[in-house]
């Protein structure tokens, strides 16, 4: 039982005193920040990254992992009780939570979410689990040419499949592989796009361009749109569902459940499309589907079961070959590489403490949501009333004193200052932030892979298409470029149809 | 009415790709190119260069065709008062410490709200400053000067 051996190694780890702390430490703030107003997961994770440097990178992985599911956890119950989606994958969530809320069985609802959302979590790290070994043993034979189109699928998968304009996504993540290229040459030795800025030698630094892109410019965006929110003040109803509610969500979160896995696997899907997913299946399903979007109880389980088990699963290509699937995903593996780990298919037998840690903690990290969250939801209640003029400037303090931390660097500072306006830039021209950063941590791999493929080939470019491996990730890539060109409405169909 | 070329959403973002794509294109050519089989440090930019402006220039003229205008009102003021309230806190913190850095920060960035209460502003600035010394100073010992005069 190999699998039992791994798991059990990963919890020796996991339970170790400080691990748990670092677990719960995690899982709290996420939940603490990522429940605030105007505040999601993204934000949440660049806004404490600097945090988890200096620490070990088991334990900051495992405070990584923690802030993401915490934050995640925190979105919803914004969603349910405001109405206030914190990012896109829990616009679902609001349309039957928020109406559950109204009928005074908030409390219900935002059990049904936990239990979902741990049930959920747990299958997908199990099948972090199960998966991780054998795609991983199977990564492990690649060579370089094979690394270079796989990293081109996920680029073109993560933007193709984000939501919006793919030219723009794909100019995007040239930008990123640019930013990505600024620094010292490992290669030559030479300086490029330094400019004799000493700072710069060592490359732009990756808490710069998280914060800046991602906390600074939604500030700047927050800023603009005049403040609506009206916190829910009508008691919470009941914590606990009731035998028959339970039931009702039983199968709908196993649902949600495995479409979200099959989603969070591949990359560049993401929650957001698995949660409409499982809402659209429940909506098939329902006997009377007019119910849904008037507080049905599994509108609320199965996207969140999905949204949750995408988020697990995205683990898989993330921690396994390297490839993030979503800018969350992107924002981990540019910690991993912060850390001094290198992302990819030899994490497993290089770093095994480090990964089946992380796993197990993941276990550990679902089990103190639930438990942590049932209690404290006045709390969560009473901090989401806090006004955005109190919020904001707390995060750009954060920010600021966060990326001069990392590396005791003024630089860092104005650097981020600048990527901050030039998100805003970019959010104001409609240009997903997203495939840049995929683009800016996969820049400097990809580069390395191309150069080493093409002088093994003797300058043969024809060896990306003769190579199986590498042919398949290309064949992929076409046809997936050549499904986005072809059929524009299709992928705008289920959002307009789950919307009320 | 079709917006013009400076509210025009997608003109304006493929302008700005052609922008960066020249940019790095030319600040690359000092770099050796080197050959395909032994690419030089010049070879992977020039031509991620000559792709954005490519893309860019794609991105143009699909946006002069379909002539989406920019949504909503810019936010200049927001921008200015944001990005000038973490300059100041970077030029600030190794010469005046770290908390009158802090306490120049946070009113600045307040400003950019369009509510602003003064009293209550003093108020969160100092709890602020409190709650980030206790942390980053206190809780993970970081070596950061409270009060400073160096300059």
């Amino acid at each position: 039982m190999e699998f039992l051996e791994h798991l059990g190694l990963g919890f020796g780890v996991a339970m170790t005193l400080h691990n748990l702390g670092y677990c719960l430490v995690g899982v709290l703030l996420g939940t603490l920040i990522g429940v605030l107003p105007g505040v999601g997961p993204l934000v949440t994770i660049s806004m404490l990254l600097p945090l988890t440097f200096g620490l070990a990178p088991v334990s900051a992985l495992i405070m990584l992992a923690g802030i993401y599911y915490g934050a995640q956890y925190g979105g919803s119950t914004a969603a349910i009780l405001v109405n206030l989606p914190g990012e896109t994958s829990s616009a679902v969530t609001c349309l039957d939570g928020y109406q559950m809320a109204r009928q005074g069985r908030a409390g219900a609802a935002l059990a049904a979410a936990a239990l979902a959302s741990f049930i959920a979590g747990c299958i997908g790290t199990l099948l972090i689990a199960l998966l991780g070994v054998p795609l991983a043993g199977w990564a492990i034979e690649f060579g370089a040419e094979d690394y270079f189109s796989l990293m081109v699928m996920g680029l073109v998968s993560a933007t193709v499949l984000s939501s919006g304009d793919t030219l723009k996504a794909i100019a995007m993540v040239v930008v990123g592989l640019l930013i990505g290229l600024v620094g010292t040459d490992v290669n030559s030795g030479m300086e490029r796009y330094t400019f004799d800025v000493p700072e710069l030698a060592d490359g732009i630094g990756f808490t710069v361009l998280a914060v800046g892109l991602f906390a600074i410019a939604e500030v700047m965006k927050n800023l603009v749109e005049p403040e609506s929110r009206t916190v829910f003040r009508t008691p919470l109803g009941g914590m606990w569902l009731r035998a028959a509610e339970f039931k009702a969500m039983l199968a709908p979160s196993l649902r949600g459940t495995a479409l979200g896995a099959f989603f969070g696997v591949l990359p560049g899907t993401g929650p957001t499309i698995s949660t409409f997913a499982a809402y659209m299946v429940e909506k098939k399903l329902a006997r009377d589907p007019e119910r849904l979007g008037q507080g049905a109880i599994e509108g609320v389980a199965a996207p969140e079961a999905a949204n949750n088990a995408a988020a697990q699963t995205a683990f898989i290509p993330t921690l396994t070959l390297g490839i993030p699937g979503s800018a969350t995903m992107a924002l981990i593996l540019g910690a991993m590489v912060m850390n001094g780990v290198q992302p990819g298919p030899t994490v497993m037998t290089r770093n095994p403490e480090l990964f089946w840690g992380v796993i197990a903690s993941m276990f550990i990290g679902n089990a103190l949501l639930v438990a942590l969250n049932l209690p404290l939801v006045g709390l969560w209640v009473r901090l989401l009333s806090v006004p955005y003029r109190w919020l904001f400037p707390a995060i750009v303090m954060f920010c600021a004193l966060g990326n001069y931390t990392v590396n005791g660097s003024t630089m860092d500072v104005y650097l981020c200052a600048g990527v901050g306006v030039l998100g805003y830039v970019f959010a104001r021209l409609d240009c997903p932030p997203a495939p840049l950063v995929l683009g800016y941590v996969l820049g400097p791999l990809m580069e390395e892979n191309l150069r080493r493929a093409l002088l093994l080939s003797a300058g043969d470019a024809s060896v990306f298409f003769t190579r199986p491996i590498s042919l398949g990730f290309l064949v992929v890539t076409g046809l997936l470029l050549l499904g986005v060109m072809l059929p524009r409405r299709r992928r705008a169909a289920p959002l307009a149809e789950a919307a009320p | 009415m079709r917006p013009r070329l400076l509210s025009n959403r997608d003109a304006l973002a493929g302008l700005l790709f052609v922008t960066i794509g020249a940019f790095a294109f030319f600040a690359a050519r000092g770099y050796p190119v080197g050959t395909i089989a032994e690419m030089g440090p010049g070879y992977f930019p020039r031509t991620l260069g000559c792709l954005l402006m490519l893309l860019g220039a794609g991105v143009l003229a699909r946006g002069l065709r379909s002539a989406q205008p920019v949504e909503g009102r810019w936010a200049w003021g927001a921008l200015a008062l944001l990005t000038v309230s973490m300059l100041a806190f970077g030029a600030g913190i190794e010469r005046i410490g770290l908390v009158p850095a802090l306490a120049l920060l946070l009113p600045i960035a307040a400003l950019a709200g369009r509510e602003f209460r003064p009293l209550e502003m003093l108020l969160l600035t100092a709890v602020l400053c409190l709650g980030a010394v206790a942390i980053f100073v206190w809780g993970l010992k970081l070596p950061y000067a409270l009060f400073a005069w160096r300059f």
